[in-house]
């Protein structure tokens, strides 16, 4: 049963956490997040949920008392972008090595500086090696459908680690947009009510949670927590399954568009992937033989299955909407291609830095990216193989 | 659930570890040997203790066992050697040997 409306993404979110009804929400404003938790607060205050919502002085805090209330045992979750996630860092790695499955809506925008409040993915992809489960949306539906999954997939016994759904600032979080929702009680079917194994609020079960591991626990920990991480990928896809049954709209690790006999291949995650599938629908009108692969996943980084996706593709680009300051890629590149080396697959691989600071892309500078892409496979020369898109000379 | 601190052990592998390397017990801090941090080591004089229980108070790691109000020699597993009880002591009941365990 699904309910047609038109929402902003942060809107779309913020109904996704009312129609969970979490335990605890701790957070604090930050630009182009803000929406999310005032709505929420809303809905708090019309008494539309039980949740306790905790107006924290700071980011840090906001993540340390959910962290707090996670442990107790109520399911918790926060909103931010940005600087806000940057003053997180400390206790994002505490969230996942104490294995506590939190429900973070981020709201990619620029880390300073120079000072910006516009999206590009800096914020979540410096945090993509704190433990965390990594879900980036296209669209506000996306956002909205992959934040309904979040805690199933977060919760999940094989997994028990923090998730962040990740969406474009102001691109799809302000801007209003077609939706199909579900029903509260199916949302609420389909979460279920959360049941912790072990919670220090549990007075039969004395528990300590977070205690100094020295070293001869540390390495062995870490492993643990790889694993778990690793699981998610399978408890990803079994859990879009469940809910392409539920809503009829489908989710995997990545969205392949167009891509089985691509020659030339786009990898690419986030809103502007609308636009690139703008670009190869146009170029593909015209007969060439263009795709794209748009991430979902982001960590655990599903590396076997995009080497597999890429393996006829014979140019490819990789598109990155931040600076990793290597001079040789960006974080997306360099997963793609790490796997593609594990694959033994050795197509030119150029990556692209573009939209940063919100820097508008275009149907047009995608398909600037593709004439290259062909231009390369024809000369047989790739040139330099890590490149800004739209950059003034 | 059992309540069992022994899950997590220094033997025990990364399979088997415990989740974020939880403790399902409670009061297990004990069992963890801190004293072999220890530099310098306390020596208890007990022939010159007048039982003031001056240095009980100030040891920082409940490292002087007390018994129906009377000290007892050092829990060697947790004391640091710090040399606080030494310093605090009137009556010179307490001498840190240097460097000795």
């Amino acid at each position: 049963m699904s309910i047609k409306d038109r929402l902003s993404g942060n809107e779309a979110v913020a109904i996704a956490m009312r129609q969970i009804n979490p335990d605890v929400m701790s957070a604090f404003p930050i630009t182009p997040s803000t929406e999310i938790p005032q709505t929420f607060s809303s809905f708090v205050a019309n008494g539309q949920v039980d949740t306790a919502f905790i107006p924290v002085e700071s980011e840090h805090s906001a993540m340390s008392a959910a962290i707090g209330s996670q442990a107790a045992g109520a399911r918790s979750l926060t909103a931010t972008s940005s600087c806000g996630l940057a003053l997180m860092w400390e206790v994002l790695y505490v969230a996942a090595s104490n294995r506590l499955p939190i429900a973070l809506a981020l709201v990619n925008r620029t880390l300073s500086g120079p000072i910006n409040i516009n999206c590009d993915h800096s914020d979540s992809m410096g945090a993509r090696d704190s433990g965390w489960i990594q879900i980036y949306s296209e669209n506000n539906q996306e956002a909205y459908d992959n934040f309904v999954q979040a805690y199933r997939i977060a919760e999940h016994a094989a997994v028990r680690l923090p998730i962040m759904i990740c969406q474009d600032g102001f691109i799809t979080s302000a801007a209003v947009e077609n939706i199909e929702l579900l029903a509260d009680r199916d949302v609420q079917g389909f979460v279920g009510e959360y049941h912790p194994e072990s919670y220090l609020l549990n007075s039969k079960q004395p528990l300590a949670i977070g205690p100094y591991a020295v070293s001869a626990y540390c390495m062995e920990a870490k492993r643990a927590q790889l694993e778990a991480l690793k699981n998610a990928k399978q408890v990803t896809l079994d859990v879009a399954k469940e809910f392409a049954a539920l809503s009829g709209r489908e989710y995997g690790l990545f969205e392949e568009y167009k891509l089985a006999d691509a020659d030339y291949a786009m990898v690419i995650i986030g809103s502007a992937a609308g636009t690139a599938k703008d670009a190869v629908d146009q170029l593909r009108a015209a007969g060439q033989k263009v795709g794209l692969l748009k991430i979902r996943l982001f960590r655990p980084f599903p590396g076997e299955e995009i080497a597999a996706a890429l393996q006829k593709s014979k140019v490819i680009a990789c598109m990155d909407r931040t600076e990793s300051f290597n001079g040789r890629c960006g974080p997306l590149g360099a997963e793609v291609k790490s796997a593609l080396f594990d694959a033994q697959l050795m197509p030119p691989v150029i990556n692209y830095v573009y939209g940063l600071g919100g820097r508008d892309v275009t149907v047009e500078d995608f398909i600037t990216v593709f004439a290259q892409l062909a231009e390369i496979e024809q000369t047989n020369d790739g040139g330099k193989k890590y490149r800004y898109l739209s950059l003034r000379e | 659930m059992a309540m069992d601190g022994n899950k997590i052990t220094e033997t025990v592998s990364w399979r088997n570890i415990t989740e974020g390397c939880k403790i399902e017990a409670a009061g297990n801090s004990r069992l963890f040997n801190t004293g072999d941090w220890r530099v310098d080591t306390p020596v208890f004089i007990a022939e010159k203790c007048r039982q003031c229980l001056l240095c009980v108070s100030v040891c920082p790691d409940s490292s002087i066992p007390v018994d129906n109000y009377q000290r007892g020699d050092f829990d060697f597993m947790h004391c640091k050697g710090c040399g606080i009880c030494a310093k605090v002591c009137p009556f010179g009941a307490i001498e840190m040997k240097m460097g000795e365990r």
